[in-house]
């Protein structure tokens, strides 16, 4: 039993990134913007993070800065996108390139030093039931009231939205906003919780898989907790399978077809 | 004006013939990391090598340095530093070497020298280091200072050198214990310190209480630190992330290797060997010896001290594989070729080859 606790919260821990970058997402791809941007948002979240902390002695402050700067790197992507228009599949793409290489010039000289981690409270890591809990808030936040309504106007049909007096692109860049501050939130947890340091592409992907469980969740909250957790159960499991000497051969293909796209991610 | 302008071009162009001339002079070398060097762990280890080559040779040498090339990647990466006039070019990953074969034969010019690899051509060499040397010692300490007779081991793939460091570690280990156990984790990676951390905890929640790895960042470490557990450190000393949890470290310094390497070609003597130096001249060290009483501390000296002289081999023979048969003549170390093809594990290692 206490083993299996043990192995609850490493799930737990290794799906809480995902969660809280896939829920931003999908805000922000409610409101009409595909934000391709993710791993670059997170990234710099996660040398923001660092770099608070690490100067200031305090997480905390590492939290907030890696809020500020994943919202900083969505107000860049999102004032491109919105206001001179440019294709936001593009402008993602270039803003995941910056984030990956402004994060590295950023994070130089904070490699090799230990961070400071989030302390946890009464022995769980805050922001672990801190992402769930926003799970139901955004449910309930789009799902039951007007401002979320009218998010989802906006992306089901702009035009339409536009036509009964709603300002789309103001709705669209506070969706933008929030996705960056969930990214940005994803990454501080990464370098400020899960592993306290700062190495260079510290994410390895996690801002792209977040992307693909907004999809692989079909937009709904509920669902991205649960792709969440099952994608961290799978990457905990086949260390689980491993350790106990029932290791799955590395290329044969799992009976399971589920287990064969997810072995090439991880 | 016109006199004014011949005269600025006249001056432009004797700067620039002057500027190429000593560049002309100075030897350009080229390293290609498969990692960032903010890894803190083998790539790091690589370019400080790189940085003791500019320190050693000042004006005389030029270097460049690609980082994050991954094995797709590494062919243009090659070609590219090839036609910008890099005179040797070291790449330092294994899965570099397929790649680095197509552009030597390309650019017979130009010296390649690849790390950890084992095919070569009229322009390429290769060289590695006998970490296994380190694994040994290593392996020694854990079987001393574990409570539980198990050790977690965190791999990336299964390639010759990552199976001769667990064979090594083992042997360390049964030296001490003959009874204690690994647990292995591939992690297929060589660095993503977040999976690293997941790969630790689990095993650490499986019974065992050390942390060894053969993948490149801390993040095993502090997660051993903070469950109070002990673990080893890979490829460069991460004492700092878990002072209260590292016993010691595989130091890898890579610097002597290069400088000579620099030098042969300077020199116009450089040739394609297979180079593999460990701890007797300094390629392979261990990081000092914390977190363990004193007694354990001199074990691991003296076992360092021997292999360093020449005196202790860690594949002595015999060495009884997993399935039973033996290797190796009694008091005669295994080969080179045999150690560098290692494909087998000694017996008292429970998992299965990854295929």
């Amino acid at each position: 039993m206490e083993l299996f606790l043990t192995l609850v919260t490493i799930i737990m821990t290794a799906a809480t990134p995902l969660l809280l970058a896939a829920l931003g997402e999908m805000v922000t791809e409610r409101s009409g913007v595909l934000n391709l941007g993710v791993e670059g948002m997170m990234v710099m979240g996660a040398v923001a993070g660092f770099g608070g902390a690490f100067a200031s002695g305090n997480p905390w402050v590492g939290v907030i800065a890696s809020i500020a700067a994943g919202m900083a790197m969505a107000l860049l992507f999102g004032f491109l996108t919105l206001t001179p228009l440019a294709n936001q599949v593009a402008t993602g793409l270039a803003l995941t390139l910056l984030g990956l290489g402004l994060s590295a010039l950023i994070g130089e000289s904070f490699v090799g030093q230990p961070g400071v981690k989030l302390p946890a409270i009464a022995g769980i890591d805050p922001l672990v039931p801190f992402s769930i809990l926003m799970v139901g808030a955004v449910s309930w936040f789009l799902f039951r009231t007007k401002m979320g309504l009218v998010i989802r106007a906006v992306g089901n049909s702009h035009a339409s939205a536009h036509a009964l007096g709603y300002n789309v692109i103001a709705v669209r860049y506070l969706s933008v906003l929030f996705g960056g501050a969930m990214s940005g939130l994803a990454g501080g947890y990464l370098s400020l919780v899960y592993t306290p340091q700062w190495v260079e592409n510290m994410t390895s992907g996690r801002g792209w898989i977040a992307l693909a469980l907004v999809v692989f969740a079909s937009w709904l909250p509920l669902r991205i907790l649960a792709g969440a957790y099952l994608f961290g159960t799978i990457s905990i499991l086949s260390f689980v399978l491993q350790a106990q000497g029932l290791g799955i051969p590395r290329n044969s293909s799992p009976v399971c077809p589920i287990l064969e796209p997810s072995w090439h991610w991880w | 004006m016109k006199k004014l302008l011949m005269a600025a071009a006249a001056a432009a162009m004797m700067l620039g013939a002057a500027s190429a001339s000593a560049s002309a002079e100075a030897l350009k070398a080229c390293w290609v990391y498969v990692g960032p060097i903010g890894d803190y762990g083998y790539s790091y280890q690589h370019h400080q090598g790189l940085l003791a080559v500019q320190k050693e040779f000042g004006d005389k040498v030029e270097t460049a340095y690609a980082e994050n090339v991954s094995e797709a990647d590494s062919e243009k990466t090659f070609e590219r530093f090839a036609r910008e006039g890099c005179k040797i070019i070291f790449g330092t990953s294994f899965g570099f070497m397929e790649p680095m074969l197509k552009v030597a034969k390309k650019f017979p010019d130009v010296k390649f020298e690849h790390a950890t690899g084992y095919k070569t051509a009229p322009n390429m060499g290769t060289y590695n280091a006998k970490f296994h040397e380190g694994r040994y010692v290593i392996g020694q300490i854990a079987a001393k200072m574990s409570k539980t007779g198990v050790a977690g081991y965190i791999v990336s793939f299964p390639i010759p050198e990552v199976i001769s460091g667990i064979n090594a570690f083992m042997l360390g280990a049964q030296s001490v214990n003959p009874n204690f156990k690994i647990k292995i984790v591939w992690a297929n990676t060589w660095f993503d310190p977040a999976k690293e951390a997941d790969a630790a905890k689990v095993l650490l929640s499986q019974g065992a209480d050390i942390t060894v790895q053969h993948t490149d960042s801390a993040a095993p470490l502090q997660v051993a630190q903070e469950q109070g557990k002990l673990g080893f450190g890979q490829a460069s000393d991460q004492y700092k992330f878990a002072p209260k949890a590292q016993l010691t470290a595989i130091v890898d310094n890579w610097a002597p290797h290069y400088i000579e390497a620099v030098k042969a070609v300077m020199d116009g003597t450089w040739k394609p060997q297979q180079i593999w130096e460990g701890m007797e001249n300094g390629t392979v060290s261990m990081a000092p010896y914390t977190n363990m009483p004193d007694d354990v501390a001199k074990m691991a000296a003296d076992t360092a001290a021997a292999i360093a002289s020449g005196k202790l081999n860690p594949f002595t023979g015999p060495i009884t594989k997993q399935d039973g048969t033996v290797v190796g003549e009694a008091g005669k170390p295994l080969s080179d070729g045999d150690i560098l093809g290692m494909n087998w594990y000694v017996k008292g290692v429970d998992d299965k080859l990854p295929q």
